[in-house]
């Protein structure tokens, strides 16, 4: 069941203006975690605009849990919630008052806004700092109690733009894991992001936007075949010398690499096709004595695939 | 239901944000100007014998009707021009469970009541500085209470218009270029019927909504010459109709692209 689901989405900022989107159609499966790859100004912020009601299409629609956002943005609004680039924290108010005034905006009882907030804040590592003015925040503790606001209304969908850009290690860390604690406990994500890793590592599936047109929209692991890279296994083995030669004749391998990776290493590269090569492979290095210390499958990274996919030119 | 629950929280925000967190900046933006004001024009020129000793009553409900919709107008535009471009922070009343446009309105009203707040505090100012300090004996409150409603949510208006149609690196020149001239073409400082000898002016300040507020209030508050009644009701009507329209489609225009 989509719980987003975009048709046929164009928008012209400015009549004699570029197309900004030209055409974009997918769903946002309820429960997964969506992501939104893409160059600067390909069309990811209006995209992601179209679905949280700042951007009026000039064609197409978008529904939201069944909700044309064009024909009733506010019902739209008490089911999503937005975790922008940067900081747009109400610097007027204590980090406790942002979260307690956007859950009355919501409708919450006070005695719930309260409980909730400190509970949140607590969550997100912010607990007995929650009187601090939000100017004195960090980058990551910003993006921390911005999430934390969103949360406080429990939206079905959480869209995050970007939501790294900037951010220390660890507090990478813990928002990824946020993040995929929030999919356990069935929030549905949609993020906007440049950083292969994280696209990677947390979403179940990727669109690939460049020039205002979706060009991929698959799992990470769908994305990288698209690479016309060869298919292979790389083996990484304790050998006295080159083994090489182990491999030559062995059923399915129709080319071997190898380079010294010091220590007594070899790196393996075996290209060609057939389920079997791995476990021939194997078979061969220890007839001939090697120790296998690590197998995995050649697959191009997703950076390659973004790359081969939108070129190398900078926007 | 749960519409006018947010606006009402919206509105809390601002209020407790005003009593809470910034009260002093909030009067001394609302009322440093109009003490000057009330000082050297209603008690310094009478006294150096520039102004006649009667001046006072002339000047007070100019210079309430001025603080009315000054503060108003700043207290929109100077807000939208900063949240819309730098701090952002209207996104989250964006996000909120309410119409765009009703968040705009929302900003008017809280505009204008800071407005009328700044306005009603003139009065006891005007007693501790004017010589002949403040009559009241005259007043028709019913009128008044008619004529600031409507003054200040016009003032928000022209600021919610101001503070969304000027890109903000212009807004510095366009505070300039409309402040002054509102200022000083609202018969604030001067009642309307006295310009019959400067013709040409007298109609130029009909084209300020100021003009009607200032004319309003001291046909409510004196027994002094004014515009007539009905051509202040008028000026204020067509002033809500334009600006509160206008203000509120900007508003609309910028925060949904």
């Amino acid at each position: 069941m989509s719980l987003v689901e975009v048709q046929g989405l164009r928008k012209r900022y400015k009549p004699d203006a570029p197309e900004a989107v030209a055409g974009i159609d997918f769903g946002v499966n309820e429960g997964e975690i969506f992501g939104l790859l893409g160059p600067n100004g390909a069309g990811k912020t209006t995209t992601i605009g179209a679905i949280t009601t700042r951007v009026r299409p000039t064609e197409g629609r978008v529904l939201v849990d069944g909700v044309d956002v064009l024909a009733d943005p506010v019902a739209v609004k008490r089911r999503i919630a937005v975790v922008p680039q940067m900081s747009n924290l109400d610097r007027a108010l204590t980090a406790v008052e942002n979260l307690t005034f956007h859950a009355a905006y919501f409708g919450a009882p006070r005695a719930e806004r309260r409980r909730r907030a400190l509970e949140l804040l607590e969550r997100f590592g912010l607990g007995g700092r929650e009187n601090d003015a939000v100017n004195d925040y960090s980058g990551g503790m910003a993006q921390r109690l911005m999430i934390a606001r969103a949360l406080m209304h429990e939206p079905r969908l959480l869209v995050l733009d970007e939501p790294t850009t900037g951010l220390d290690p660890q507090s990478r860390l813990f928002l990824w894991e946020t993040m995929l604690d929030l999919r356990r406990r069935g929030t549905t994500l949609m993020l906007t992001t440049h950083d292969m890793a994280e696209a990677d590592r947390l979403c179940d599936r990727i669109a690939i936007i460049d020039h205002g047109r979706i060009i991929a929209l698959d799992t990470p692991r769908g994305l990288r075949r698209l690479l016309p890279a060869e298919a292979g296994i790389e083996l990484l083995l304790e050998s006295a010398a080159d083994p090489a030669p182990d491999f030559l004749g062995v059923g399915g391998v129709a080319r071997v690499d190898t380079a010294e990776a010091g220590d007594g290493r070899w790196r393996v590269r075996l290209y060609g096709d057939g389920d079997g090569l791995a476990d021939e492979a194997l078979a061969a290095s220890r007839r001939n004595g090697a120790a296998l210390v690590e197998l995995r499958r050649i697959e191009g990274s997703l950076e390659d695939v973004f790359v081969h996919l939108t070129g190398r030119d900078m926007r | 239901m749960s519409q006018s629950r947010a606006f009402l929280a919206l509105c809390e925000r601002d209020l407790w944000v005003t009593v809470r967190h910034e009260p002093v900046s909030f009067l001394s933006q609302a009322l440093l100007q109009p003490i000057f004001f009330l000082f050297v024009f209603g008690r310094v020129l009478p006294q150096i014998g520039a102004a006649g000793p009667q001046y006072g009553t002339t000047l007070l409900p100019g210079i309430m009707a001025l603080t009315l919709v000054l503060t108003a107008l700043q207290n929109t535009a100077l807000p939208l021009v900063i949240e819309f471009s730098f701090t952002k922070e209207i996104e989250d009343r964006l996000l909120a469970p309410l119409p765009t446009a009703w968040v705009g309105a929302q900003k008017m009203v809280i505009a204008a009541l800071r407005g009328i707040v700044a306005a009603v505090l003139i009065l006891p100012l005007g007693e501790l500085i004017l010589p002949g300090g403040v009559d009241l004996d005259h007043a028709s409150w019913l009128g008044l209470i008619g004529i600031w409603l409507a003054g200040s949510v016009a003032g928000a208006a022209m600021g919610l218009l101001l503070g969304t149609a000027v890109p903000p690196n212009r807004i510095s020149v366009a505070f300039a270029i409309v402040l002054t001239p509102l200022i000083f073409t609202g018969a604030t400082f001067y009642p309307w019927e006295s310009l019959d000898s400067l013709r040409w002016f007298q109609v130029v300040t009909l084209f300020n909504p100021l003009t009607y507020v200032s004319e309003g209030s001291r046909a409510a508050l004196t027994t002094l010459p004014h515009l007539g009644s009905g051509w202040i009701a008028l000026g204020l009507a067509v002033s809500l109709l334009v600006f509160g329209g206008l203000g509120l489609l900007g508003f609309v225009r910028r925060a949904v692209d």
